[in-house]
């Protein structure tokens, strides 16, 4: 009894010290605080549904909060590499933020998952940092093809006063050639501004064939509301970083028939029967909203899910080459995540090359519509 | 710019002005009376309409906790400075004030919300809800320290201010809320509509300023808090009690508050941090009036909300840079202009 005792309890050390030897450790900031928040909640939610292991290796994630601010995201990232020796980072839910991680990430030479789409990179910055969300122009580009359907020549921009807002505007400037039409305002405002009567006004005053809103979430309810109050009665388009629930429960009504690209993961159970990611985003869907609540779903949680998938399709071809904690594994990690194939993820399959280190196509998006309080599949 | 887009603008601008002017007011009035610059106060806003949002719902709002919470902190703060001096805690007045009350409002906010009574009385329980966070928040934060330095003061307040927001984020979570207009009624006026929620906004504010003149000029408890805005020691010395000054003019700020998240929840949408922004508009407008008269300070706010409406027009990327820029001539103007620096009260 007493030894066998002893034996099992000198076993188990034994499988922690090699359990601990080989762990992977991955370094999170999120916004879980601060005016990001509503974004960086379910962004941390999805940590709870991935898998405990990484290709096959056990994992310790470190979330931190970032309160939304790119200093701290920065300190935070810092914090990864210098305390807790992390093999990667993962973040962050603001723009700001992920780009100011991304400087660590390179001079630390360390791999980084950015979880917001990201503005052009360049040098060692895009060496290392690997984004998971679709591209703003992939995303727009949805738009643009349903505007060229419907004949828009004139584009009125209302959007964020951030990089956010600057994101939407430059790639539907960068789209504009193909889609044949103009930008006729640049508008901005505040995520918690009270009123956008004055930037409304000066769009209805140009009187565009549509309406692009580079918002997200609730605060993207905002010209919603004012442009269907002060009458506009043209095709009004959002982003994907406005697709949630607090976006429609905001703008109530007025929310009816707008159109938005996302990740397919939102409209799983609409997507057809072959299309290549519906198991995973079905999948995922369920279960978040098993452990967050009826209607929970959203993008954010997903982008987190996909970036541990892509983690632990390269994990492999890097545990051949190095030991985790080690500068050779974080390089062997980078080279491995540059060469990941054929991915499926809850918003689309990944297909990373040297050159593309986002790896998404067409399959990674669709265009939703609300339809009677609720996101669903645009067939038009 | 056509006639009838100024218009429109002058009409938004006049309702956030009207708004702005309410907490500059509040923010004035605090000042006068404790010489507490009470950053929190945007925070009752938000939590208000924040409160109003969720009864709208039928769900009980966060702020009950809050509210319950802080009703017994300021409890053991009474009950502990009683006995630091050897007196005994004059505990009926205590139960009632800190602990009978909130327990009250927090349990009809219990029983109301799943009902869904009538929107009046979801506005009477929502401002019923934020209004004596105003003496909790002066009980447990500001008395013990009511002769600090204004600095401190000041500090003591962000801090004040950091502790509620988290608060907020804990209770309301991050989304925003807007909730439903008490009418939806438009009117045709000339070119434009005006909501009538528009009219609830600027109806408000007059009848409260209205309401707060009236306080101040007819009764003893305002006569006594502008005895001791006018001067401490002097109000101190004829029996008016300096503690109960603060107690009163932190009520009417949160109850001020409160009126403002609730007018304007229907008309924007509020996140939980919404309240700084909203406080420092508000802050501007005082500053505008020169901290010292209501009636300037009053012009002062709704010249900010007209000004932020214009330049939301004209310049939206920098519609926040213009009006908090517009401090900067205001301030040195009125250092240039005025004869003696403004010195610090000693007691």
């Amino acid at each position: 009894m007493k030894k066998s005792l002893l034996a099992s309890l000198a076993l188990a050390g034994a499988l922690a010290a090699a359990g601990a030897h080989a762990e992977i450790t991955v370094g999170v900031s999120l916004g879980v605080t601060g005016p990001g928040a509503s974004l960086g909640i379910p962004y941390k939610n999805a940590f709870q549904l991935v898998p405990k292991t990484l290709g096959g290796e056990p994992v310790r994630y470190v979330i931190l909060d970032d309160e939304s601010k790119p200093d701290n995201a920065a300190k935070n990232a810092r914090k990864f590499v210098a305390e807790d020796k992390v093999d990667v980072m993962m973040g962050s839910n603001g723009v700001p933020s992920a780009v100011a991680m991304t400087q660590v990430a390179a001079e630390t030479k360390t791999p980084m998952i950015a979880l917001t789409p990201m503005p052009p990179l360049a040098g060692e910055r895009a060496h290392w940092a690997f984004v998971v969300p679709q591209t703003t122009e992939l995303m727009m580009g949805a738009v643009v093809q349903d505007m060229k359907k419907r004949g828009v020549k004139t584009v009125g921009y209302i959007g964020f006063s951030d990089t956010w807002g600057d994101l939407m505007y430059n790639a539907m400037e960068k789209l504009a050639p193909e889609g044949g039409y103009k930008l006729v305002t640049n508008e901005r405002y505040g995520r918690a501004d009270t009123s956008v009567t004055g930037q409304v006004l000066k769009i209805i005053a140009a009187n565009p064939d549509a309406v692009v809103v580079g918002g997200s979430g609730s605060p993207g309810a905002t010209p919603q509301i004012a442009l269907r109050e002060r009458g506009y009665k043209g095709p009004i388009y959002h982003n994907h970083g406005t697709v949630n629930l607090a976006f429609i429960q905001t703008a109530k009504k007025s929310a009816e028939g707008v159109v938005a690209p996302t990740g397919p993961l939102i409209v799983a159970e609409e997507l057809p029967d072959d299309f290549p990611t519906k198991k995973v985003s079905l999948d995922f869907v369920k279960r978040y909203e098993a452990e967050f609540g009826p209607e929970s779903r959203n993008a954010f949680a997903g982008y987190s899910y996909d970036g541990v998938a892509v983690l632990n399709a390269a994990v492999p071809a890097a545990l051949k080459k190095a030991k985790p904690g080690t500068p050779e594994f974080r390089a062997a990690l980078r080279d491995a995540l540059e060469n990941v194939r054929d991915v499926v993820g809850t918003h689309g399959v990944y297909n990373m090359t040297p050159s593309d280190h986002n790896g998404l196509d067409e399959r990674a998006r669709v265009l939703v519509q609300v339809r009677d309080g609720r996101w669903r599949l645009y067939n038009k | 710019m056509s006639p009838d887009i100024a218009l429109w603008l002058v009409q938004d601008g006049i309702t956030n002005g009207a708004i702005y002017a309410l907490l500059a007011l509040a923010l004035l009035l605090v000042f006068a009376v404790t010489r507490v610059i009470f950053v929190p106060q945007g925070e009752f806003v938000s939590y208000a309409a924040l409160s109003y949002g969720l009864l709208q719902t039928g769900q009980v709002p966060g702020t009950v906790y809050v509210l319950v919470g802080g009703g017994l902190l300021a409890a053991g703060f009474e009950i502990a400075a009683a006995l630091r001096e050897r007196a005994r805690p004059p505990l009926a007045r205590i139960l009632v004030v800190y602990v009978a009350i909130p327990l009250a409002i927090a349990a009809l906010a219990w029983w109301a919300a799943p009902r869904k009574l009538d929107m009046w009385a979801q506005v009477l329980l929502a401002v019923a809800l934020v209004a004596p966070l105003g003496p909790i928040v002066y009980r447990i934060a500001f008395q013990p320290l009511a002769n600090a330095s204004v600095l401190v003061l000041f500090i003591v307040a962000m801090a004040v201010h950091y502790a509620l927001t988290g608060l907020g984020l804990v209770l309301f979570g991050g989304e925003g809320l807007r909730s439903s207009p008490l009418s939806d009624a438009q009117f045709g006026l000339g070119v434009m509509n005006v909501s009538a929620q528009s009219l609830w906004v600027t109806g408000a504010t007059v009848l409260g300023m209205l309401a707060l003149w009236l306080f101040f000029e007819r009764t003893l408890y305002g006569k006594a808090l502008r005895a001791t805005a006018i001067n401490r020691v002097g109000a101190r010395l004829v029996g008016v009690p300096t503690e109960l000054s603060g107690m009163l003019s932190f009520l009417l700020a949160a109850f001020i508050g409160a009126l403002s998240g609730v007018l304007i929840a229907p008309i924007t949408t509020i996140y939980y941090d919404t309240g700084l922004m909203i406080g420092l508009k508000g802050f501007v407008g005082a500053i505008l009036g020169g901290m010292a008269s209501y009636p300037l300070a009053a012009v002062g706010a709704l010249g900010v909300g007209l000004l932020e409406s214009f330049s939301s027009f004209w310049a939206s990327a920098y519609k926040e840079s213009i009006v908090f820029t517009v401090v900067i001539p205001v301030l040195l103007w009125r250092s240039i202009a005025s004869r003696h620096p403004v010195e610090e009260e000693e007691e």
